[in-house]
């Protein structure tokens, strides 16, 4: 589902690289955690899954799209297969928790009645009935990440990318979220989840990837050490 | 088709509904929008104006050729065909003797001596034939004409364009080839001021709004489909802007030519102004309207393009 192979990201010459030579695949319907340090690299390995950035060298081939090949164009047809989650909600003040959901539709071009129909449902799955006509500034932290993920997973997309959801969630609200993540994997949704909250990584029993300085550092599943 | 007619809806409807939303911002837009759209129809007024003062002025300055009382009306018509024919002549007017003479009288009512002098004699004014020329700067082939000599037969006086006289119409001439010249200047370095003002007004509320352009770009929008509504938005203050200038200036023209004593400020004809608004009032909400839509639309358009670029390697 998720393949990079000696994957290297610079920012700029003088600086050192962002990420080195990472070679990682993600099979279709698991549950992937990525931890590792601040600045260890976590963030911009999933902006090079958003197209946000291009790497340096190496090959990114998501839901069978080869990045090498993807004309800037195509981006936003990517972007629409992809649900992305961020640490700071990014969530369009201008519009209610209903519209920030239906957004993602509306890109694709869905039907009022279409939006009409799954928006509630999402919004019910997250726990955020009732919250429809609210702006996201009248939301608590907790309340806000689960409109981003309801957003994320409106479209039913076959990959979910959650950048940090709880990095800015107290303890409860975190759980909450990492339940609702669960829940939309359990769907049949490949999750991609970074976190540095050992906690969650306890508690999850998931396959776990550690990035250090850029290098993936180990990779083990839930029977052990992949290598 | 029928997607891309949804889209264009939604792309409508998030543009007005954006614009309420954003009111605050809306209003300071559009207040600097109204500013230099009036600015810029002001000016446009005032130089239509100006150029009708000027032309009532070179229209009364004309060349008077006196004619003997000995001349024939056949001679007479004769010569008026001929100036008539002359390709620098815009308009001819024959005054008789007693015309004349009505026309001396009228123009010297406040000289009383002047006036008994000719009630004196029996009516010494010649009849006259004022020429009005296309072109003040180009008398030189009426001039020629006049002084032919079967031409000049038929006059007793020289023409009236010599001497200070023609040094007033040379300098009236050149004063108002400047004063047109200084107006059409005027309204491009207005307009040119207003664009890049209300530009910069544009690319700050965008600027404002740089991270909902980047949300709605992560989240696979299309770029029309993020700029349309940024595009509708600022057509809409260009459409009110527009709009509330023209009738503004058109209100203050019509109380100002109504309530005031005078017709006309220097040089400005407020009465002609107002009437000028009256003929075109229509074509000049289209005119205003257009600009505004044009370069709020134009402005957001090119705004919001580094927010929709990718990063290419």
């Amino acid at each position: 589902m998720i393949l990079l192979d000696r994957v290297t990201k610079k920012y700029s010459r003088s600086e050192g690289e962002a990420l080195h030579r990472i070679t990682l695949n993600v099979e279709p319907k698991e549950f992937v955690i990525v931890i590792g340090q601040s600045g260890a690299g976590k963030t911009t390995l999933l902006r090079l899954l958003t197209c946000e950035e291009r790497p340096t060298s190496g090959k990114i081939i998501v839901g069978g799209i080869d990045y090498d090949k993807l004309k800037d164009k195509d981006i936003p047809m990517l972007r629409r297969k992809i649900g992305v989650v961020f640490q700071d909600f990014k969530l369009l003040p201008n519009k209610t928790v209903f519209e920030n959901v239906a957004f993602a539709l509306e890109v694709v071009g869905a039907s009022k009645r279409e939006i009409k129909q799954t928006v509630p449902k999402v919004l019910s799955i997250v726990n955020l009935k009732g919250k429809e006509n609210s702006m996201p500034r009248e939301l608590s932290g907790g309340e806000s990440q689960r409109v981003a993920i309801a957003r994320a997973v409106v479209r039913q997309p076959r990959i979910l990318i959650a950048d940090e959801p709880t990095g800015n969630l107290d303890p409860k609200h975190a759980w909450d979220v990492i339940k609702v993540l669960e829940k939309i994997n359990r769907y049949g949704t490949t999750v991609l989840l970074t976190t540095h909250n050992q906690e969650i990584v306890n508690k999850l029993k998931r396959r776990v990837v550690t990035i250090q300085a850029g290098s993936i550092t180990s990779d083990r599943t839930k029977a052990g050490y992949k290598s | 088709m029928r997607r891309h007619l949804r889209s264009l809806g939604r792309i409508f409807e998030t543009g007005v509904i954006n614009f309420i939303r954003n009111i605050g911002l809306s209003v300071a837009a559009m207040s600097v929008m109204f500013v230099t759209l009036t600015i810029v129809l002001l000016s446009f007024v005032a130089n239509v104006a100006f150029t009708n003062t000027i032309a009532q002025i070179t229209n009364q300055i004309g060349i008077s050729v006196f004619l003997k009382d000995s001349d024939t009306p056949a001679q007479t018509n004769t010569l008026l065909a001929e100036v008539k024919r002359l390709p620098n002549v815009k308009s001819i007017q024959y005054l008789n003797k007693t015309q004349a003479l009505a026309q001396y009288e009228q123009q010297n009512t406040a000289n009383k001596q002047l006036a008994n002098a000719v009630d004196v004699l029996s009516n010494p004014i010649p009849a006259t034939i004022i020429i009005n020329p296309v072109n003040l700067n180009k008398i030189q082939d009426i001039k020629n004409f006049l002084v032919e000599p079967n031409v000049a037969a038929l006059q007793s006086d020289s023409p009236t364009y010599s001497g200070e006289r023609e040094v007033a119409i040379n300098k009236i001439t050149h004063a108002t080839n400047i004063l047109r010249e200084v107006g059409i200047l005027s309204i491009v370095i207005f307009t040119i001021i207003s664009v890049l003002i209300i530009f910069n007004t544009i690319q700050m509320a965008i600027f404002n709004r740089r991270d909902e352009i980047k949300i709605m770009r992560l989240l696979g929008a299309s770029t029309a489909y993020i700029r349309g509504p940024f595009v509708v938005e600022s057509a809409l203050y260009g459409l009110f802007s527009g709009t509330l200038s023209t009738f503004i200036i058109y209100g203050a023209f019509k109380g100002a030519s109504s309530s005031l004593q005078a017709s006309s400020l220097g040089l400005l004809n407020i009465s002609y102004a107002a009437n000028y608004f009256d003929n075109h009032f229509l074509l000049s909400l289209a005119a205003m309207v257009m600009l505004g839509i044009l370069l709020g639309a134009g402005s957001s358009f090119i705004a919001t393009i580094r927010y929709l670029k990718f990063k290419t390697k």
